[in-house]
C-alpha cells in the first residue's frame, strides 16, 4: 500500500439481513446470492471486495442497477457498515471511530453528492451550500462568505437567493456540488451525480466537473451506471456485478483488455473514437498545414479536422510541444484493429 | 330463554381487585397528585382571569392579530374578527373565555407531551409497534371512561377535565408527528448524516421542518379534539360553554343549549381557519422545493 492510497477497502463484504454473520459464512462456503436470498432470506450486497482508491483522482465504479455500487459508496462514510472486513482511510480503520469521530469524519474529511440532488427545499441555493458547514459549527458569517465562493465556482451567481425548486436538475445537482465542495473535504463521493439529469446538461456537468477537478485535485470516488461516463471521467474504473468487483484498472486497459466475458460485453457497444484520444496515436514526422490536434483530443472529434486536411497532421501535447503526426489512415486503422480485437475476443469468450 | 355466554371467571371478582386497587392509589396519593398539579391548575386559572379581565375589543384584536399572522390573509382575519364578535353578541362571552383558557392549556400541553413522544415513535419501529395500538385504544375509548379515574384522584373540578382532555386529544399530534418524519424524503436524512449532522440536528434541520405541514394538521385535529373534550369535561366541573350545554338539558331550556352549542362552533371554526391556512402557508414553502 504506497502513499498514494487513499483510501482502501480490504475484503470487504455487506449482508443484508437479521443474521448477517452466519448468511456471510454461508456465501463464503459457496453458496450463491440467489440461494442465499430463497433459502435464507439474506441479500448479498458486497462480496470479498479490495479495492484501493487513489489520491487525487478520480475512481469510477461502475455496475448496473443492483450491483451493489450504491451499497460500496455508502461503506466510504459508514453510511451503511459492512458486516466483516476493514476500510481504511488515510491509513486509519474508519470503522474503529465512534459516534462522535465518525461525524467529524464526515464533517472535515468527506463529503457526497447525490443522484437525487436530496437538497432542502425550504431553504435557499447559499443555505443549501453552506448546511455542512453549520453543521460543523462554523460561525455564519464566515460560512456564508466560503458558500458564496463555492456558488460562483460552480456557475450559480445570481441564484444564491432562490429556493432549489425554481432551479433546473442541473442547477439543483450544482446546488448538490457546491455543498459537497464547501466543506473542503478531501474525498468526494458521488452517487449517480448526473443519472438523474437529461443528455446535454448531463454532458455539461461531467466538463465542469472535469474542470474542478483539474484544479482542486479530490479524492472523487464516482457511482455511474453509464459506461461513456466512466470512461470519460474516471483514471480508474472499478467494474462491479453481484456485489463482486470484476476488474479494476484504466479505462483503456478495459476496452483492450476485459477481464472477462461479462465485462467484454459490457464494453463491446462502447464507441471507440468517442474514447480513444491522439495522444497515444502520434508518431514521427512533419506535419503539413497549420492546423493540430490536442493530444487529450478524441478521435472523434478530429475526424473534421482530418477531413478536411491534405496531409499529416500535428499533435501537440498540454504543454504546446510537438508530439508528433497522425495521418487518418492511422486512425482508421486504429479503429480497425481495436474492432478486430474486440470481435475476437468477443467470439472467444461466448 | 336467552342463552348465556359461559363465565370462564368471576370478572365481578376481578372487578372489585381493580376497584379497590385504584382506591387504594386514591386515598395514597390523591393529596400527593393534587398537589403535583396545583401549577397547572394555577396557570389554568391565570390564563381564563387574564381572557376575562382584558377587554372585550383587546381579545378581538389579539385573535384577529394571530389569524394574520398566522394566515396573512384579509378575508380570514376578518372572520376570526366577526366570529369572537358574534360569541360576545350572543352572551355566552364568559363561558366562551372559560373553555378558550382551558383549551388552549390542554393543547398546549398536549403538543408539548406529544411532539417527542412522536419523535420518539418515529426513530424506532418498536416503540412504533407498542404505540400505535395503545392510541388506537385510546381514540377508541368513549370520551366518558377517561372521566372516571381522573374525578377519583382529583375530585370534580378543572384539573381532571384538563387531564382528561389532554388524554383524549393527545393521539393525532403523536401519529402525524411520527408519520411525518417518517414521510421526509429518506435521501435528505442520508445526506444530512452524510455531513456529519448529529441525530439532534438531522431533527432541528431536515425532520422538524419537513414534516412540519404533518404536525401542523396533528395540532389541528388535537385542538379540535381539546374543543370536543372541553364541553364533555363540564360534566365534572370543567366550567365554560359545556356548562351551559348541560345547564340547557337538565332546565329542558333550549335557547341556553343553542347559544353556547353557537358559540362552541364559533370556537371550532375560529381555531380550525387559523391552524389550517397556517398549514398551507408552510406547505407552499416547501413546495418551492419538491
Amino acid at each position: 500500500m504506497g502513499n498514494n492510497i487513499k483510501i482502501y477497502l480490504e475484503n470487504v463484504s455487506k449482508v443484508f439481513g437479521p443474521d448477517a454473520l452466519n448468511a456471510l459464512a454461508l456465501i463464503d462456503k459457496g453458496m450463491t446470492k440467489t440461494e442465499l436470498l430463497e433459502k435464507k432470506g439474506h441479500v448479498l450486497g458486497l462480496h470479498g471486495i479490495n479495492l484501493e482508491i487513489e489520491t487525487g483522482k478520480t475512481t469510477v465504479i461502475m455496475g448496473l442497477s443492483g450491483s451493489g455500487k450504491s451499497t460500496l459508496i455508502r461503506h466510504l462514510n459508514r453510511l451503511i457498515e459492512p458486516t466483516s472486513g476493514r476500510i481504511l482511510v488515510d491509513g486509519e480503520d474508519i470503522l474503529n471511530l465512534n459516534a462522535l469521530e465518525l461525524r467529524q469524519f464526515r464533517r472535515k474529511k468527506i463529503s457526497m453528492v447525490f443522484q437525487k440532488f436530496a437538497l432542502l427545499p425550504h431553504k435557499t441555493v447559499l443555505e443549501n451550500v453552506i448546511y455542512g458547514l453549520l453543521i460543523d459549527k462554523v460561525p455564519p458569517h464566515a460560512a456564508k462568505e466560503r458558500g458564496m465562493a463555492q456558488v460562483e465556482l460552480v456557475g450559480l451567481s445570481g441564484f444564491e437567493n432562490n429556493f432549489p425548486g425554481q432551479l433546473s436538475g442541473g442547477m439543483q445537482q450544482r446546488v448538490g456540488l457546491a455543498r459537497a465542495l464547501a466543506t473542503d473535504a478531501e474525498i468526494l463521493l458521488m452517487d449517480e451525480a448526473f443519472s438523474a439529469l437529461d443528455p446535454l446538461i448531463r454532458h455539461d456537468m461531467q466538463m465542469q466537473l472535469r474542470e474542478i477537478q483539474a484544479r482542486l485535485h479530490k479524492t472523487i470516488v464516482f457511482i455511474t451506471h453509464d459506461l461513456d461516463e466512466a470512461l470519460l471521467l474516471g483514471d480508474k474504473i472499478a467494474i462491479l456485478k453481484d456485489g463482486i468487483l470484476r476488474q479494476v484498472d484504466t479505462g483503456m486497459n478495459i476496452l483492450k483488455n476485459p477481464a472477462d466475458d461479462y465485462v467484454g460485453r459490457f464494453v463491446r457497444d462502447v464507441n471507440r473514437a468517442r474514447i480513444l484520444t491522439c495522444g497515444p496515436l502520434a508518431q514521427p514526422g512533419t506535419p503539413t498545414g497549420d492546423t493540430r490536434l490536442n493530444a487529450e483530443q478524441t478521435l472523434e472529434s478530429a475526424f473534421p479536422i482530418m477531413a478536411a486536411a491534405q496531409g499529416p497532421i500535428g499533435v501537440l501535447a498540454n504543454d504546446g510541444a510537438l508530439l508528433g503526426v497522425v495521418t487518418a489512415r492511422q486512425i482508421m486503422e486504429a479503429l480497425i484493429q481495436q474492432d478486430r480485437a474486440k470481435s475476437t475476443l468477443v467470439g472467444s469468450d461466448i | 330463554m336467552t342463552s348465556q355466554f359461559p363465565q370462564f371467571f368471576d370478572t365481578r371478582a376481578f372487578g372489585r381487585v381493580l376497584d379497590s386497587a385504584f382506591n387504594d392509589v386514591v386515598a395514597a396519593y390523591g393529596l400527593t397528585l393534587e398537589l403535583i398539579f396545583l401549577p397547572v391548575l394555577k396557570a389554568l386559572l391565570a390564563m381564563e382571569q387574564l381572557l376575562l379581565w382584558l377587554p372585550w375589543w383587546a381579545v378581538l384584536i389579539g385573535f384577529s392579530a394571530f389569524a394574520w399572522l398566522a394566515s396573512r390573509s384579509a378575508k380570514i382575519m376578518a372572520t376570526v374578527a366577526l366570529l369572537i364578535f358574534l360569541i360576545g353578541v350572543i352572551g355566552v362571552w364568559e363561558q366562551a373565555m372559560a373553555t378558550v383558557a382551558l383549551m388552549l392549556v390542554s393543547t398546549l400541553m398536549a403538543v408539548f407531551l406529544g411532539l417527542p413522544i412522536g419523535v420518539l415513535m418515529s426513530r424506532s419501529n418498536r416503540v412504533q409497534g407498542i404505540a400505535l395500538p395503545v392510541l388506537d385504544i385510546m381514540q377508541t375509548m368513549p370520551i366518558f371512561v377517561y372521566l372516571i379515574p381522573f374525578v377519583m384522584l382529583f375530585g370534580p373540578g378543572k384539573i381532571p377535565a384538563l387531564l382528561a382532555t389532554i388524554v383524549f386529544a393527545i393521539p393525532p399530534v403523536i401519529r402525524l408527528t411520527n408519520l411525518g418524519i417518517r414521510q421526509v424524503d429518506v435521501e435528505i436524512v442520508e445526506a444530512s448524516r452524510a455531513f456529519g449532522a448529529s441525530p439532534m440536528q438531522v431533527l432541528t434541520t431536515v425532520q422538524a421542518p419537513l414534516a412540519l405541514p404533518a404536525i401542523l394538521a396533528g395540532i389541528n385535529q388535537t385542538t379540535m379534539m381539546a374543543l370536543s373534550m372541553v364541553v364533555i369535561a363540564s360534566m365534572i366541573g370543567a366550567g365554560g360553554l359545556g356548562y351551559q350545554v348541560l345547564q340547557g338539558i337538565q332546565r329542558l331550556e333550549i335557547s341556553r343549549g343553542l347559544f353556547a352549542g353557537l358559540g362552541i362552533v364559533f370556537l371550532a371554526i375560529i381555531f380550525d381557519r387559523i391552524a389550517q391556512a397556517y398549514g398551507k402557508r408552510m406547505q407552499k414553502t416547501l413546495k418551492l422545493g419538491a
